[in-house]
């Protein structure tokens, strides 16, 4: 009996994971071609950099002070071209629609998206953080960053990728998914920028401590419910 | 046409004269608070209103769960209703808090937990209404309406706590205030009055408005679907 089971589960498990791994492959080998994601998003970052060098008047007194909020500022504006771009290349082709008809589950296309757009956005970081790095004299190669980075990230391409499905499908769709997203990751910003800071102040850990719980509360919470409900969102 | 329900009319009355005898209560029966002055009259209808706002931000969650299991429509109109009320209720409370806290605080507005979340939530309801203004399938917008208030309630909380992380200024007038608090007071017994009357009228008005928005939501729908017979 105990043989049944497991052995009935295990082509299913292969399967789900293996259906993930085909939306990743499709999406990262699609993008190796093209690179019009990648590239949109590493352009308009250095812009947004550039935007508030100015704005900011990034001397070395208030660099220190605002470097994670200038950071994940670029990366949240920047994610959102990456996110919106990502499903509506899926949308124009037909290729959701090509996808849906695959007898897959539902969540392996949500888990395949997210994780190609968590690729993507990890991409667009590893180029930023060096740029950053040589413009401003700061060195934001600590593991500690690195960690709020990974944790950050997640937690805005799990909801920003269950969010740009139903944008994608809106009459504004150009518009709709900062407005739909930035009011529901305040919290991961909030973490994140408070995180960033502390690690690149050099604050003891027990001040850091409840930002890094919250980020992986944020993400665990997102992440299953996204999953929950992505099935209601490419229904058709 | 439907004609109106008896009990909702009469409902509608008794919310009005509560509404009236809450004022009465608030502007004229509570005492003057020593220190604060007339301007802290404003705090009863503050509350109860920020009240209101909580109540239909709950039931909006809560519908939209229950909108995603069942796919039935009376429930979508249940949380649409809930979010429109919810958002007048908190605006309400928001701009009674300014009035407040400007002579009190010396600033219209502060990046408090409180206040911060109440905004952020007031986004989350803007941005559910332009979602669903750009979805012209019925079924759709009623599906990605209650995905996203499901996803504007877990994430609210979650907000309020990130900042409160932060120290606030914001005064907890019920139960243990934070010392760091400025503003606060305790009520003496008239004060309760008025603070009890005024939550207990502004959950009858909620009800009324609730139950007479449902009511618009269902013949809205109903329209629709007259219209839809004469195009076919």
């Amino acid at each position: 009996m105990t043989l049944q089971t497991s052995t009935t589960r295990q082509p299913i498990q292969s399967n789900f994971g293996k259906a993930v791994w085909a939306v990743v492959q499709k999406d990262l080998s699609a993008e190796l071609r093209s690179r019009e994601l990648l590239s949109a998003m590493l352009v308009f970052s250095l812009l947004v950099i550039l935007i508030f060098n100015f704005a900011l008047e990034l001397d070395i007194q208030t660099r220190r002070s605002v470097t994670a909020g200038v950071l994940w500022a670029t990366f949240a504006f920047a994610g959102t071209l990456g996110l919106n771009r990502s499903m509506a290349i899926e949308k124009d082709r037909g290729c959701l629609d090509g996808l849906l008809l695959t007898p897959v589950d539902r969540s392996a296309i949500y888990f395949g998206k997210v994780i190609s757009n968590f690729a993507f956005m990890l991409i667009v970081e590893a180029f930023i953080l060096p740029i950053y790095s040589v413009l401003y004299a700061i060195n934001l190669f600590q593991p500690g960053l690195l960690l709020v980075i990974l944790l950050g990230s997640i937690g805005y391409t799990a909801v920003g990728t269950l969010l740009s499905a139903m944008s994608v499908q809106t009459r504004t769709r150009d518009v709709m998914l900062p407005i739909l997203l930035f009011p529901v990751v305040i919290p991961i910003l909030i973490a994140a920028v408070k995180a960033s800071g502390g690690y690149l102040t050099g604050a003891e850990f027990s001040e850091i401590a409840p930002w890094l719980n919250l980020l992986v509360v944020y993400d665990v919470i997102f992440t299953s419910l996204a999953f929950m409900v992505f099935d209601y969102v490419v229904e058709e | 046409m439907e004609k109106k329900p008896t009990a909702l009319l009469v409902l509608d009355i008794v919310s009005l004269i509560l509404l009236a005898a809450s004022t009465y209560f608030a502007l004229v029966f509570a005492p003057t608070e020593a220190v604060m002055g007339a301007v802290q009259r404003v705090f009863y209808f503050h509350v109860a209103t920020a009240w209101v706002g909580m109540l239909g931000f709950i039931a909006a969650g809560v519908s939209g769960i229950v909108y995603l299991r069942t796919q039935n429509t009376k429930w979508d109109i249940i949380e649409f209703a809930a979010v429109e009320i919810s958002l007048v209720f908190f605006f309400i409370a928001i701009l009674l808090g300014s009035i407040w806290a400007r002579p009190i605080w010396n600033t219209w507005w502060t990046w408090d937990p409180r206040l911060t979340t109440a905004a952020v939530t007031e986004l989350i309801y803007i941005a559910y209404f332009m979602l669903r203004q750009g979805l012209e399938d019925p079924d759709r917008r009623a599906r990605f309406g209650a995905v996203y208030t499901l996803v504007g309630a877990v994430s609210v909380p979650i907000t309020f706590m990130a900042i409160r992380l932060f120290r606030t200024i914001h005064p907890v007038v019920i139960g243990n205030g934070d010392p760091n608090a400025s503003g606060g007071f305790s009520m003496s017994g008239d004060m309760k009055v008025a603070f009890f009357f005024a939550l207990f009228a502004f959950t009858v008005i909620f009800i009324d408005l609730f139950w007479n928005r449902i009511r618009l939501g269902r013949l809205q729908e109903k329209v629709e679907q007259l219209k839809l017979n004469i195009s076919q």
